[in-house]
């Protein structure tokens, strides 16, 4: 039986630390300062500096997030349980009332809000440069991005947490958290078009876009490409999927997969 | 599972405990139970499978075969948290969370054992730490963060407290009080269980103590009755005149009944080795001497002798 008490409690220890070690505001500080640049000078290719469009604005917002989020996620996370194992804390919590999923899911819990946190402080400020600028219309579109920014980085943070239970060390659970943004941040899309440009398109022209489905981060695209209209021309291999996958709420329910399934392993194989 | 009538009084009751680790059998066939209110002991060198003993104790490892009961409750397949909520837990090594404060630290353990907040203060205040309270434990010393594991392991009252080398890294006025506080402990009929590499520190303090070697139960009773068992002799130091040494060597060939095992020659004088039983017999051998015989100390064998003396005494 879980009893959400301990799993506050739990939450409320680790959401504090990440508080008290200056990692929240640290973070916000990353994802104002880059959010704001690419705000400005996102269209500098194109020679051109300064706040465009809202869609043009949220599309390099949309590249920003997709290689910051995982990445800070998967530091956050990787040694959520392997370093509490390796410092020597791990038995000490055990030994209390406090079953390991109580623990396991205290400390996303309270990992996933100093993140969420972290993250809306930062996005913040260019959500209010984008109502001055745009309206109030702005903001729900605005909004619906950092949601799925926020949904991005838990689903990211629940593979962390994976890792740190699975990995033997920190050193380990590192090198996966590594190796899987490598994977799903830049070789997943290659692969994926690789396969199809090999085969000529032969096989698994209909699956394609499901496939896409497999990555979490191309989730988070899709779901950023299929609101706004302008948006949609500029990203390739996101645009394949549209046709297919334009029901946002298949979307949403993949991006909750994504955070419920590692979670749901790493509580698995987290036993003695 | 309810405990059986054999347990009744046994704090912690183990039958047939076994754990493998692959092909290595780290705990073999262990019977063991701890009464109530006992203070006892756990010694063993390294790798004798005393922290997988502790572990499995703690409900943190589930054993390869046998059941272990703590506080009248089976620690596998039962009701693992009624079981933690019966014991305090005291690492080796203790690892707390640096940015939190003393008081802070105390606060999140009496939250997971749903223990009043109003608590925590003065448990630090029985461990010394009132003063650092509101300091973040990164700043504390290795004995302060010891003393703050200690205050953690005794909030909400436990019936059994496990004590892994709870002195490691405490000054002697702090090792003091912690004996001082397990001696109140055991007035209120506290169980411990201690495991101790300070064999000395131990043998005054516990009521038995078990030694494990290679995974197996191979000595169980208190410290008396282990110097018994093992017949270790006992050692009485003379100290003589240097003219008077040889007299006394003498003494002791003479009366060849006394049943000396060794004597050999120190600065101060002689030091005789001898079973207990002959040590009116040893003394009455030197009697002779009269006030010849400066001073007389006999030492009974400590811990440290059963333990370390003779390895081979601990093998069956």
């Amino acid at each position: 039986m879980i009893e959400m008490r301990q799993i506050s409690a739990v939450a409320a220890k680790e959401f504090r630390d990440r508080l008290r070690n200056r990692w929240v505001l640290a973070v916000a500080l990353v994802f104002a300062v880059f959010s704001l640049v690419i705000t400005y000078a996102g269209g500098a290719q194109q020679g051109a500096v300064g706040l465009r469009s809202l869609e043009f604005t949220i599309a390099s917002l949309v590249s920003l997030v997709i290689y910051l989020v995982p990445l800070i996620a998967l530091l956050l996370g990787f040694d959520a349980i392997v370093g509490e194992r390796e410092r020597g804390s791990l038995d000490l919590l055990l030994a209390l009332p406090l079953t390991r999923t109580e623990l396991l899911l205290g400390k996303y819990l309270g990992l996933a809000g100093a993140l969420a946190l972290a993250m809306l402080a930062g996005l913040a400020l260019v959500g209010g440069v984008l109502v001055r600028n745009f309206g109030a219309d702005a903001l729900y579109h605005y909004g619906g991005f950092v949601l799925s920014a926020v949904l991005l980085g838990l689903a990211f943070l629940s593979l962390a947490v994976l890792m740190s239970v699975l990995a033997r060390d920190r050193t380990r659970a590192s090198g996966l958290a590594i190796v899987s943004w490598f994977f799903f941040v830049l070789v997943f899309d290659l692969l994926l078009l690789g396969a199809l440009v090999g085969t000529g398109g032969r096989y698994g022209g209909e699956i394609f876009p499901y496939l896409l489905l497999l990555n979490p981060a191309d989730v988070f695209r899709i779901l950023n490409v299929f609101s706004l209209d302008e948006v949609r021309n500029i990203h390739g291999v996101a645009g394949i999927a549209l046709q297919v996958l334009g029901d946002v709420r298949v979307l949403g329910a993949a991006m909750l997969a994504w955070i419920v399934a590692p979670l749901a392993l790493a509580n698995w194989r987290f036993k003695p | 599972m309810r405990a059986d009538a054999s347990m009744l009084g046994a704090a912690i009751s183990l039958r047939g405990v076994s754990k493998r680790f692959g092909a290595v059998l780290a705990v073999d066939d262990v019977d063991l139970d701890i009464r109530r209110g006992e203070v006892f002991g756990l010694i063993g060198h390294n790798g004798a499978g005393k922290s997988t003993l502790f572990r499995m104790m703690l409900g943190l490892l589930p054993p390869s075969a046998g059941t272990l009961h703590v506080a009248g409750v089976p620690v596998s397949g039962g009701d693992a948290r009624a079981v933690r909520r019966a014991i305090g837990y005291l690492p080796e090594n203790v690892a707390l969370w640096d940015n939190l404060t003393g008081l802070e630290t105390l606060h999140f353990f009496a939250r997971l054992k749903a223990v009043p907040a109003g608590e925590c203060a003065p448990a630090l205040a029985k461990v010394g730490l009132e003063a650092a309270a509101r300091r973040p434990v990164r700043e504390y010393s290795k004995g302060m963060r010891q003393r703050l594991g200690f205050a953690q392991a005794l909030l909400g009252r436990p019936q059994v407290l496990f004590l892994d080398e709870p002195t490691t890294g405490l000054d002697p006025q702090a090792i003091r009080a912690f004996w001082d506080t397990l001696s109140t402990l055991r007035d209120q009929g506290v169980t411990m269980v201690l495991s101790s590499h300070i064999l000395a520190e131990l043998q005054h303090r516990v009521d038995r103590l078990a030694v494990l070697v290679a995974g197996r139960l191979q000595a169980l009773g208190s410290v008396e009755q282990l110097r018994e068992e093992r017949g270790l002799p006992l050692t009485v130091s003379l100290r003589l005149a240097e003219g008077d040494v040889r007299a006394a060597e003498q003494a002791l060939t003479a009366a060849d009944a006394c049943g000396a095992v060794a004597v050999e020659r120190t600065a101060e004088g002689l030091r005789v080795r001898c079973p207990h039983s002959t040590k009116v017999a040893v003394l009455q051998a030197l009697a002779p001497l009269g006030s010849r015989l400066l001073d007389v100390q006999i030492a009974e064998p400590s811990l440290e002798d059963l333990f370390f003396g003779s390895p081979e005494r601990w093998t069956r």
